[in-house]
């Protein structure tokens, strides 16, 4: 055990405390064959241990084994009474983004120790017989907002009801939104965030900070926060004007800031200032149902402001990433861009994927108002398979949820006004089915690619990779056994969040988690949830992440612009008149030419510039208001430079 | 089919004229026929046509005779800081017409913050007093608020103008913000204006601008790398967004690169009604001259925004230009003297911005579009001139050879060639940005209100005998595609019962950032329930959730129902 306990401490500072003495007990109620025979026999065979071709990654490996027959008896017990499990998941195919492979893993102090074929393992380990099924890395659900309040309300789905939501469909770990508000510390806010969250997680988080205004106190405070609070992302608002919108000159220097921090940038995309005319129009007209929510948020407001914010990402240099890709003509502007060459992530929701904005229209104002998010749902029916299919094609990389879980009576607070709605669906839990179930199934992404958008690519940009988002010696053991036969129909009934709908309501979901290990120990088996609040670490990420960064260094390098060596310039030069350039009309209006300029110092004798010459109307005069300094014999010498 | 001014019309009478033995072409085909004009309109188009005694008769032997062009972006004898550009009506007018333009449009910029109409009336008369061709003006919007939108709705009413400019760029002085974009385009839309912009991102011009200055680049480089074409292109963008949303027009004044005429082209595809004007620079040149050595060859290539350093820049955007992507050509022809321009010597941005054009405007597109095989005479007709026309609301008066129209023709010489330079041009300016450029094609001989104003290569123009041309608002082209739209889009609330649901208590705070001081905090409203009807699934109790503590909810502990009571 001793060897393992440097590996913990890149846990980050919450986990240091935490003893779970129940989880064994727990753990052992489970119906899990403990398949004791099976292990001793393979106990004592530690020539063949030694000598087993494997992953060296990880450096315990290398260690011989430190249990013998009798001393795994006692280690048993110990281990019963302090933290860990171990676990051997047999028999499964091992879906990494980048292939597939059949494998048993063996996992231990919740790091994967070993994976191949014929492990040797110690004994009393719990065996879960994959039966030929997925084991894939767990789910990295990017964005979440569980403690975002709105109006002084807290969402319903706090960190532990959602992230019990996320285990239950196969999320292992979720980034959460710190959404401080306007005038608030950056701080002071992520503390009150980590604070509640280590106190309720179930699972692994980590958290993005939420940007409301720009002003120079915020630098001191993301500096903080990038180097010594583990945070590499950041969201900016280009919509809700007058709240945390930001104009293009502020955006334009948070990008630059964040960009030599090494941060990525996450984008809110929306046109907000056309928002609010729209809004005051449409509210105008006397439309105020949820339906105005769509009709005031055009999909167009959208695109435009992704290609805004990939515009001042390419001039700054800096990674974007779009969060809530919710239309097809924002995620085609993300797709043009990313063949241009920019550096841009785009972030479909499983909203976006599985369902889309005609619901707005339902008579039923409370169905209709859980639909309410922004960017809204596109009302259009194709959108959800135009983005399944970027997604596949690599142009999409990533699927967060946007859960965000108010209830129908906190979504009451518009009832009259839909600009009061407060936003955000649901979908933590029913994320990696769907896309399994529109994409996978449906033949438009293999199951590596799906790996890749549920987990891996997350792990990457975000810095987690490859401790989390793959299966693999050394990395944390956040596994799924995926069965891709799994039916399941949403309902409001069945789910975790506290929530008394679902977006989903109805629809059939193919392919769905059978079991799912957090931190090496089992949170969810064949339908039953163990979790236990707190159990969360909050999960450090360091800033310049390679898949986005590396590209931007180099581009850095390329683009250092220099300026023309020339002479001085050293011909006539009008005379401005000292009028102020931008006119808040002056009332002391310069009306005489009394100014007298300074006559140019004149060098006539290098002259390399073409003058008209002869003109058809020299014979008329020039209009008197015309003030050259040029002598009228010609002007020569523009530059001593040839 | 009188089009007649109220101007001038005196001076113009009792000139007769035919031109024998010419191919017309018009934008829609092209036939042999005789003209014969009266009066300065065409009177009589035909074979064999019987004329008066005594008139003055023109051979083209067969060669094209197209309708004058209309250079529909011009700044003649702009003021800036306290001088104007060299080229006033006069001299800029004789350019267009050696060119073989026989009308300009000229852009009218009131100073922020004065008034609309009289900088509207301080153009006209610069121009009736100097305008050798006929004329007509588009006023620029350079701020917004009521008393403009009361001047805006005036000149369209009764000052002859239809098309309004505003600027995305040029931050704290002439750009907009998107909220009074919208309501001016909101405005346009709904009288019958178009609405031209200049597309460029202000606000990271801006920041890019003050970088290249801390870097230490001040010459002209600095002007193109400050406003790299991606500003351009997201301008673009982001008004073709703000007009379908308006359900406004847009004319998209100076393509100049790649990106923003892919942006057009991509926008008319989906269905805007959106115009893009390439310029002659941006068709005939690039922007590898702002690294000139030569820092007033440098310098006069400055405009805005920039010309493309990419070299096949001209060549794709005659491409768009041919393919009928982009709409019409204009010279943005706004020239200012060298010294003028080293107002700017030790800072970029301090360089008066224009380049010349107005004089090379058709040969350029016939030399670089017409003789490489990208575009049929017609085209050319089309995008010099009749276009133009079109969106002015001008046609079938200018931009059309016809009975009835204004006779402003010219007899284009497809195999002239000659050689651009600055000595032998008609420009005021001391340089011009097409130096050396071979072009073929060029007015054999131009025919403006009527008379003969070049021939043999000598130019008979008359300062003050160009006409102001009103121009009315809703033009077909333009707005009949927009009409039929606004029909269309009326929105509609959806009927429902009143939500009667329970409603959570909120404190009214942080919504438009200021925290208002009386944040209601005690529960004081019980919503009335009704438990019959329901129309909305809920969450069984299968598992108690833990509630948190800091939770009010209106919900009975027994389950929620009736939401609403439409089902």
């Amino acid at each position: 055990m001793g060897i393992l306990k440097p590996m913990r401490s890149a846990a980050g500072p919450s986990s240091a405390p935490r003893v779970r003495e129940t989880t064994g007990v727990r753990v052992s109620k489970l119906r899990i064959r403990l398949k004791r025979n099976v292990v001793i026999k393979t106990t004592g065979r530690r020539d063949v241990w030694d000598g087993l071709p494997r992953e060296k990654e990880h450096p315990a490996f290398d260690e011989p084994h430190p249990f013998t027959e009798c001393e795994a008896e006692t280690v048993q017990k110990a281990l019963l009474s302090v933290v860990n499990e171990r676990l051997v998941i047999k028999g499964g195919r091992v879906v990494n983004d980048d292939q597939s492979q059949y494998a048993d893993v063996y996992v231990e102090d919740g790091i994967i120790k070993q994976v191949g074929e014929n492990l040797i393992v110690p004994g009393g380990v719990k065996v879960i017989e994959a039966n030929g099924c997925m084991v894939i890395p767990g789910g990295i659900d990017v964005n979440t907002c569980l403690h975002k309040p709105y109006l002084g309300t807290p969402p319903v789905d706090d960190f532990y009801q959602g992230t019990k939501a996320a285990l239950a469909g196969g999320t292992t770990m979720i980034i959460d939104h710190v959404t401080p508000q306007p005038g608030e510390s950056l701080l002071e806010a992520f503390e009150k965030w980590q604070e509640v969250a280590d106190k309720k997680s179930c699972c692994d988080y980590s958290l993005h900070l939420d940007i409301p205004h720009w002003h120079e106190g915020v630098k001191e405070e993301l500096e903080q926060l990038v180097q010594e609070k583990g945070i590499n992302s950041f969201q900016v608002y280009m919509a809700y004007k007058g709240l945390f919108q930001m104009p293009d000159s502020q955006l334009y220097e948070a990008f630059s800031f964040l960009k030599e921090l090494g941060a990525v940038v996450l984008v809110h995309a929306e046109n907000g200032d056309l928002i609010a005319q729209e809004q005051s129009k449409i509210l105008g007209m006397g439309i105020t149902g949820p339906e105005g929510h769509p009709l005031s948020r055009p999909e167009e407001l959208e695109a435009e402001a992704v290609f805004r914010a990939i515009t001042l990402g390419n001039r700054v240099n800096c990674p974007v990433y779009i969060t809530k890709v919710m239309s097809k003509s924002a995620a085609d502007t993300v797709a043009t861009a990313r063949k241009k060459g920019s550096v841009v992530f785009g972030e479909p929701i499983t909203a976006s994927l599985a369902t889309d904005g005609s619901h707005y229209w339902s008579k039923n104002w409370a169905k209709a108002a859980a639909y309410v998010t922004s960017p809204p749902l596109s009302p259009d029916p194709t959108t959800p398979d135009h983005l399944h299919s970027l997604l596949s094609c690599g142009d999409l990389q990533v699927v967060g949820s946007g859960h965000c879980a108010y209830s129908t009576s906190q979504k009451a607070i518009g009832k009259d006004n839909f600009t009061l709605i407060p936003e955000g669906t649901n979908g933590v839990e029913e994320r990696m089915g769907f896309v399994w179930d529109k994409a996978v199934a449906m033949g438009k992404m293999d199951e590596n690619q799906f790996v890749a958008v549920t987990s891996t690519n997350a792990a990457k940009i975000f810095n987690l990779y490859p401790r989390k988002g793959r299966i693999a010696v050394g990395s944390d053991a956040d596994i799924v056994i995926w069965d891709p036969d799994k039916i399941k129909t949403i309902t409001a009934k069945a789910q975790q969040s506290a929530l008394e709908y679902n977006i989903f309501e109805g629809m059939e979901c193919h392919g769905g988690p059978v079991y799912v290990v957090s931190q090496g120990r089992i949170v969810f088996e064949e339908g039953n949830l163990q979790v236990q609040q707190g159990t969360g670490r909050f999960i450090s990420r360091k800033p310049f992440p390679d898949v986005a960064y590396q590209r931007i260094k180099y581009r850095n390098k390329m683009m250092c612009k220099q300026g023309v060596s020339r002479g001085m310039y050293d011909g006539p030069v009008y005379d401005v008149p000292a009028t102020p350039k931008y006119i808040t009309p002056a009332p002391s209006a310069k009306t005489s030419p009394t100014t007298h300029q300074p006559p140019p110092i004149r060098n006539l004798h290098q002259s390399n510039f073409s003058l008209s010459g002869a003109q058809i109307d020299d014979n008329i005069p020039r209009r008197s208001g015309h003030r050259i300094v040029a002598p009228p014999g010609g002007r020569s010498n523009i530059t001593s430079l040839g | 089919m009188s089009y007649q001014g109220k101007k001038n019309i005196p001076k113009i009478t009792s000139e007769r004229l035919l031109i024998k033995g010419g191919r017309i072409v018009n934008d829609d085909q092209s036939f042999y026929a005789d003209i014969y004009m009266e009066d300065g309109v065409i009177k009589q188009i035909g074979d064999n046509l019987i004329v008066p005694g005594g008139v003055k008769t023109i051979e083209a032997d067969g060669k094209m005779v197209i309708p004058g062009g209309i250079d529909i972006h011009t700044h003649l004898q702009m003021p800036f800081r306290g001088t104007s550009t060299v080229d006033d009506f006069s001299q800029g007018t004789k350019a267009a017409l050696a060119g073989g333009t026989t009308m300009i449009v000229d852009h009218v910029i009131p100073e922020p913050g004065s008034s609309l109409l009289e900088a509207f009336e301080r153009w006209r008369e610069w121009a009736d007093e100097k305008a050798c061709c006929d004329y007509a003006l588009h006023v620029d919007i350079t701020h917004w608020n009521d008393s403009v939108r009361q001047e805006v709705l005036s000149l369209i009413k009764e000052k002859g103008v239809n098309s309004f400019q505003v600027y995305m760029a040029f931050k704290d002085l002439y750009q907009l913000s998107n909220s009074e974009i919208y309501e001016i385009f909101t405005f346009l839309g709904e009288h019958g204006g178009i609405a031209q912009v200049h597309a460029e991102n202000g606000e990271i011009i801006a920041e890019e601008q003050a970088r290249m200055l801390e870097m230490g680049i001040t010459g002209p480089e600095g002007h193109v790398l400050s406003r790299p074409e991606e500003l351009e292109a997201e301008a673009v963008f982001r008004a073709v967004t703000i007009a379908s949303q308006t359900n406004c027009p847009l004319y998209v004044t100076r393509v100049m690169s790649k990106s923003a005429a892919d942006i057009i082209s991509q926008a008319r595809k989906k269905g805007n009604v959106v115009f893009g004007e390439p310029i002659t620079a941006s068709l005939g040149t690039d922007g590898t001259h702002y690294w000139s050595k030569n820092w007033a060859k440098a310098a006069s290539f400055v405009t805005s925004p920039p010309l493309s350093p990419d070299p096949t820049t001209p060549d794709y955007l005659n491409t768009l230009l041919a393919s009928g992507d982009l709409s019409v050509v204009g010279s943005a022809h706004c020239t200012f003297s060298v010294a003028q321009k080293a107002i700017g010597k030790d800072d970029f941005t301090q360089i008066p911005e224009g380049v010349n054009g107005a004089e090379e405007r058709m040969s350029v597109i016939w030399d670089k579009a017409v003789v490489t095989g990208k575009m049929d005479e017609n085209m050319f007709v089309a995008v010099t001139s009749t276009n133009a026309a079109k969106i002015l609301n001008l046609y079938p008066r200018k931009g059309r050879i016809a009975v009835g129209s204004d006779s402003d023709l010219v007899i284009w010489d497809t195999d002239a060639v000659r050689t651009i330079t600055a000595k032998t041009h008609h420009s005021a300016a001391e340089y011009n940005v097409f130096e050396g450029m071979e072009l073929r094609g060029a007015p054999m001989l131009v025919v403006c209100q009527g008379k003969i104003v070049l021939e043999d290569g000598n130019l008979h123009a008359t300062a003050g005998t160009g006409r102001f041309i009103p121009c009315s608002p809703f033009p077909d082209f333009a707005y009949k595609r927009v009409k039929a739209r606004k029909q269309m889009a009326i929105l509609k609330a959806v009927p429902r019962g009143m939500y009667d649901g329970p409603v959570s208590e909120f404190s009214p705070m942080s919504r438009g950032g200021t925290p208002s001081a009386s944040a209601r905090t005690s529960p004081t409203k019980a919503p009335v329930r009704n438990l019959h009807q329901s129309g909305f699934t809920l969450s069984g109790p299968e598992e108690a959730p833990i509630r948190a503590a800091g939770r009010r909810t209106f919900m009975p502990p027994g389950g929620r129902s009736n939401i609403t009571s439409l089902s």
